[in-house]
């Protein structure tokens, strides 16, 4: 019987970040969860709403939790990770300021909303390892990713400031997701070091260093692609690679969502997952490719 | 020869009551325990572009000196990753406080003209308010045109690999009840959020 | 002078003035003149130091010449001055407990701003003495015989140093160790600072004459596991674990060792950190005390591995060439069970010491991945001549650090680890970069966030390393990481921090990691204190009585604490602590006996109902059950008089000296009728 779970996808999923919502959402039908899209959401704020004014930024992100606890479902699933910070720290922010709770809700009234404050956000990630557990993603595979050489890349806000259920300098859960389905996961110090953000498009000196160091690190550590949670970081590793290359020379390496590489494992196609829709194409190594064929 | 400078600060270069006021955000009332240890500028990956360091801006914060921070590079440069908040020993919300500063910068119109960062955050500010949704390639050409459109046409290959590839919507995305979501903003701005808040919160910004 | 019935009770009023301290803010005369027509008060007197001599003397002088049988001093708190007063009517003839003292400074003048309302509660907090005491009982205080033994637990140098103390002074003391050998953290450390003495040099002497000191029993591998009993009078239970070697005969030549059938070392060696090897019989480490060699069950190839919890169980498997080898002597003896032994004392010191911060507890600096990251205690092994690689600092890979960076405060001013400031790292950490320097000749830096020099001849220490050239910076170490990024960082751990002096971000490669952990409670710190009857603070260590003056008592008394059990301490101070515990026990033990207060609680046998619910809500276990008669009886040697029993006993048959009904309705009483 299928666990349903109010999927909050965020601005970034319906545009640039396609294919993390088109490898999700089958993955996770895989493994009997149905993620039901919140009705009408909007947007969460992100960092940028956040500079400009935080009690509207709060507000903002009330009316989606407001829309979930309305939803009638136990959870909120958020996969992009800016969405899962600004939605946990609107719940934190509500829980230690009584004030900024009656100013949330007597705006979200406005809409016949109302938001308790306990509504529990969580990542995909730890869905995966910790509520589903790895013995059932084993069991779905069908065609282990052996040999894949992944280094598994974690952003940072995932694991900063709330860390709910992983370490936040060395986390593992991804790791541990990867192998289970097949991959190789290659040692990789910078697992949470910033990818840059939206630097790369405002400040593209600091931002595009931000991304490169991982791009060249990950190269060097002997990977065939990057494994990433966040719809901006695949953005930024996987985006830039001329501006990149004529600054610092080429780091090309495919970054992908772990979603995709699970979707490969569990027998589905690679369009079908929005592997196209990369710039640096993913490359299986040949034994696999020779199973897939 | 090159221009001598003189940098002592007097009591005046001073704006006293910035510091408390920054502080009196919740989670910020900990930058009275900073003891100057340098742990959040030696994780910082971005301190490296930095004017003032983040344990600078802390220091300078604390110590009432709003023009020097307002006008630093510093709060532009965070990323928000956190690192620092996550590592600082006294545990002060390192990331949050860069927020005040950025919002009293733009409050105050303190950055210079065509700075693509409060740019962006004012159209994104501005789109997330009217449509509900933020649709990034048309958040990007906006920012673009205020700001530096030769860079804009310098990103044609991006935009057309995105296109190309499906990620490049042709229609700005909205949610069905925009009146509703207007009508809480509004909600927001008419109320006395001082008295209610104690101060916490900057009155709105009427950037429509 | 008793009084013949209550009629006769005369009462002496004083308040004292207490220089500007309560007459700033309570009308004093005011208050007197209020409380001379108050029933049975004879005198009332202001005075302006009560506890002086002068003052001490008129009430004395009151006492004979009006014939009053009772007092009552309106001046501070009873935690100050009740003794002096109790001790001036007792030589004035009086018995002290009918003396009370009403505490209109602390609870009054102190605390309030309006002079009229502080007199008026003043009157009112009078009135009720007034009441109460006429109420008052003669009482006498008990005196309780202490045992002159000692039982000093813990063999580290603060042990060791209060055991010597109190042995060379005559008394007969038991010290336990848990670990094999005495010597504790100390006799891990390669050199101590400032004056880098040979910390092995300058312990094992002292550990050899406690082993051979005629007035130390020595219980090496042994825990307490009960106490019972009361100042003065303790029972304690210590269980002797099996070294599978009978102490006795062992002479410690360890031909045992070198013929065991593991021809090479095998196993981690506890005492070198993990970095050597041992064999399944050892000895801790060449000087250990006794010289007695132990079995390790665990690895022993003549044990069967039981399960967790279980006794192990001989195998009989192994050739036992250790057995051939010890010949005569006998020594080895499979069967060794553990045995518990039981001792008989007046006082306890409690000297169990530290244990060092896990540094794997903060993943940023790598301990653990990373094999060329250390701790400190690491460190001290590896230069120590005795240590597993003979002085010779060479790392995990086979490598010779060219340099090496210290980083100051791992799990120390930390709120996600541990508030404090471990007191001793800065010195030690300078220490180990001294060491560091003259075997290995590397480039040394040292990330601090403020140097802490505050002894003597640590300032002149710092001094002399800045001059030896190691690099000081001030910046608190943000990460160590094996990325490499900068030409000359690759192959090596690189360093990332803020010199905040210089004011730059800096990523300094380095070959070796040194991370200068804190100290912390022992892990059973809180069950250590439970057997103890102790107080731990918030941070886990044990509590003394008085931060400033009595650092070495608790709140037990006859229970002592000494060393860094008590918080972040060097050596001198530690040493300095024993002494002055030992110090406490003797005054103890040669005044041959404690008065104990008379506020105890006493059972009225009679309305006792046998329900037992007082037994188990005693927090000094002083009430005991007499099954035969079915009533409880309370211990007065243990009972403190804190009256949890006396407000629970539900058939009220429970009453307290100096706190009886009466006493307390009529001092309610007395204040309630004051408007």
């Amino acid at each position: 019987m299928a666990v349903t779970y109010s999927y909050y996808p965020g601005c970034s999923l319906k545009g640039t970040g396609r294919a993390y919502e088109e490898s999700l959402l089958p993955v996770m039908r895989a493994l009997d969860i149905e993620l039901v899209e919140l009705d009408d959401w909007n947007c969460c704020g992100a960092t940028a709403y956040m500079a400009v004014d935080e009690l509207k930024a709060c507000v903002m992100a009330s009316r989606n939790l407001a829309l979930a606890e309305k939803a009638g479902h136990r959870e909120v699933v958020a996969p992009c990770s800016a969405c899962y910070l600004v939605l946990n720290k609107t719940k934190h922010y509500i829980h230690e300021s009584p004030s900024v709770h009656q100013v949330v809700n007597t705006a979200l009234k406005q809409g016949n909303l109302a938001y308790s404050g306990n509504t529990p956000v969580r990542h995909p990630l730890d869905i995966l390892v910790h509520t589903v557990g790895l013995d059932a993603v084993k069991k779905r595979v069908t065609t282990p990713l052996k040999g894949l050489k992944v280094a598994p890349y974690y952003g940072c806000q995932i694991v900063r400031p709330y860390s709910t259920f992983d370490d936040q300098y060395n986390p593992t859960t991804m790791d541990r997701l990867l192998e289970a389905i097949g991959c190789t996961v290659v040692p990789f110090p910078l697992k949470t070091r910033c990818c840059g953000g939206s630097l790369t498009g405002t400040l593209p000196e600091p931002g595009l260093l931000c991304s490169q160091i991982i791009l060249k690190e990950a190269l060097k550590r002997g990977a065939d692609c990057i494994a990433t949670v966040c719809p901006l970081c695949q953005f930024n590793l996987d985006g830039y690679h001329d501006k990149i290359a004529a600054k610092w020379g080429a780091s090309r390496i495919p970054t992908v969502f772990f979603t995709q590489l699970m979707g490969l494992a569990f027998g589905l196609g690679e369009r079908e997952l929005g592997l196209h829709r990369g710039f640096i194409p993913l490359q299986l190594p040949a034994t696999l490719r020779a199973a897939a064929a | 020869m090159a221009e001598l400078q003189r940098t002592i600060k007097y009591e005046a270069d001073r704006v006293p009551g910035f510091g408390r006021e920054v502080m009196s955000v919740p989670g910020c009332e900990q930058l009275q325990s900073c003891i100057q240890c340098g742990t959040c500028s030696g994780v910082c990956p971005l301190s490296i572009y930095m004017d003032y360091t983040p344990r600078q801006v802390m220091e300078l914060t604390r110590s009432d000196f709003k023009n020097e921070v307002l006008k630093s590079h510093t709060i532009w440069l965070c990323a928000s990753c956190y690192s620092c908040t996550v590592e600082c020993p006294k545990q002060i919300r390192i990331t949050d406080i860069m927020y005040e500063l950025k919002q009293r910068a733009i409050h105050e119109g303190v950055y210079p003209k065509k700075f693509p960062i409060p740019t962006l955050a004012k159209e994104f500010y501005k789109m997330a308010h009217t449509q509900g949704r933020v649709t990034e390639n048309f958040l990007a050409a906006f920012m673009f045109m205020k700001t530096n459109l030769m860079a804009a046409l310098g990103m044609w290959k991006l935009g057309l690999g995105l296109f190309q590839r499906g990620r490049f919507p042709l229609k700005i995305e909205s949610i069905q009840r925009k009146d509703e979501l207007a009508r809480m903003m509004e909600v927001v701005d008419n109320m006395d959020i001082d008295k209610l808040t104690n101060g916490h919160a900057k009155p709105a910004q009427p950037t429509h | 002078m008793e009084p013949k019935n209550n009629n006769d009770v005369r009462i002496g009023f004083y308040v004292c003035h207490c220089g500007h301290n309560i007459a700033a803010m309570v009308d004093c005369p005011e208050v007197a003149r209020f409380a001379q027509q108050l029933p049975n008060v004879v005198l009332s007197r202001d005075y302006k130091y009560m506890c002086s001599d002068p003052g001490q003397e008129l009430v004395q002088k009151d006492i004979q010449e009006f014939r009053l049988n009772r007092v009552v001093v309106a001046s501070c708190s009873p935690l100050l001055h009740e003794h002096t007063f109790r001790g001036a009517c007792e030589a004035a003839g009086l018995n002290p407990f009918y003396f009370q003292m009403v505490n209109i400074r602390e609870h009054n003048s102190w605390v309030h701003t309006d002079r009229a309302e502080a007199t008026e509660k003043a009157k009112a907090l009078v009135q009720g003495a007034i009441e109460r005491v006429a109420r008052h009982k003669k009482l006498e205080q008990k005196k309780v015989p202490i045992h002159p033994d000692v039982l000093v637990v813990g063999g580290g140098i603060a042990g060791i140093h209060a055991a010597m103390t109190l042995a060379n002074a005559g008394k007969k003391v038991y010290l336990v160790e848990r670990e094999p050998s005495i010597g504790g953290h100390m006799a891990k450390f390669d050199k101590t600072f400032p004056t880098l003495d040979c910390a092995a040099c300058i312990l094992t002497p002292k550990m050899s004459e406690v082993g051979s000191h005629p007035n130390i029993t020595l219980l090496s591998y042994s825990e307490v596991t009960k106490m019972e009993g009361y100042v003065g009078n303790y029972t304690v239970t210590v269980k002797r674990k099996p070294r599978y070697i009978i102490e006795d005969l062992c002479t410690g030549c360890q031909d045992c060792i070198t013929n065991c059938v593991f021809k090479e070392p095998k196993f981690p060696d506890e005492f070198n950190e993990g970095l050597g090897k041992r064999r399944p019989v050892y000895i801790p480490f060449p000087q250990a005390t006794p010289q007695v060699v132990l079995i390790d069950p665990e690895v022993c190839l003549n044990f069967k591995r039981g399960k967790p919890g279980q006794e192990p169980v001989v195998s009989d498997r192994c050739k036992k060439t250790c057995v051939e080898a010890c010949g005569e002597k006998k020594a080895i003896d499979f069967t060794q069970k553990e045995t518990f032994e039981t001792l008989k004392v007046g006082t306890i010191i409690v000297a169990t010491g530290f244990k060092t911060f896990d540094a794997e507890r903060i993943p940023q600096y790598g301990y653990g991945r990373y094999p060329g990251v250390y701790t400190a205690l690491e460190i001290e092994r590896l230069v120590n001549a005795s240590g597993p690689t003979g002085g010779h600092v060479v790392m995990r890979d086979g490598r010779e650090p060219k340099s090496i960076g210290i980083i100051h405060c791992v799990g120390s001013r930390d709120k996600k680890t541990n508030r404090w400031c471990s007191r001793v790292c800065c010195m030690y950490s300078m220490k180990l970069a001294h060491l560091l320097k003259e075997h290995t000749g590397a480039e040394i830096y040292n990330f601090y966030i403020d140097m802490r020099t505050p002894g003597k001849g640590y300032e002149e220490f710092y001094d002399k390393l800045l001059e030896e050239g190691v690099h000081f910076i001030r910046g608190r170490v943000g990460e160590v990481t094996d990325w490499a990024y900068a030409p000359g960082e690759d192959g090596k751990l690189v360093i990332r921090v803020e010199d905040t002096l210089a004011g730059y971000v800096r990523r300094i490669p380095v070959d070796m990691v040194v991370l200068s952990t804190g100290l912390e409670p022992q892990a059973d710190a809180q069950e250590v204190r439970r057997l103890f009857n102790m107080s731990c603070g918030s941070e886990g260590f044990f509590l003394e009585r008085h931060p400033k003056l009595a650092p070495v008592n608790t709140f037990n008394d006859g229970i002592y604490i000494a060393g860094a059990c008590q918080g972040p301490r060097d050596i001198p101070d530690t040493v300095a602590q024993a002494g002055a515990a030992a110090a406490e026990a003797m005054a103890l033990i040669d005044k041959g006996y404690i008065e104990q207060e008379p506020n105890t609680a006493y059972v009225l046998a009679e309305e006792c109902c046998g329900c037992k619910s007082c037994l188990p809500l005693c927090p000094y276990t002083a009430i005991t059950f007499d099954e035969s008669s079915g009533k409880a009886t309370i211990n007065e040697a243990l009972c403190k008089g804190c009256g949890t029993c006396v407000a629970s006993c539900p058939s009220g048959s429970i009453v307290q000296n100096l706190f009886d009904d009466e006493e307390i309705f009529s001092e309610i009483h007395g204040v309630l009728a004051y408007d």
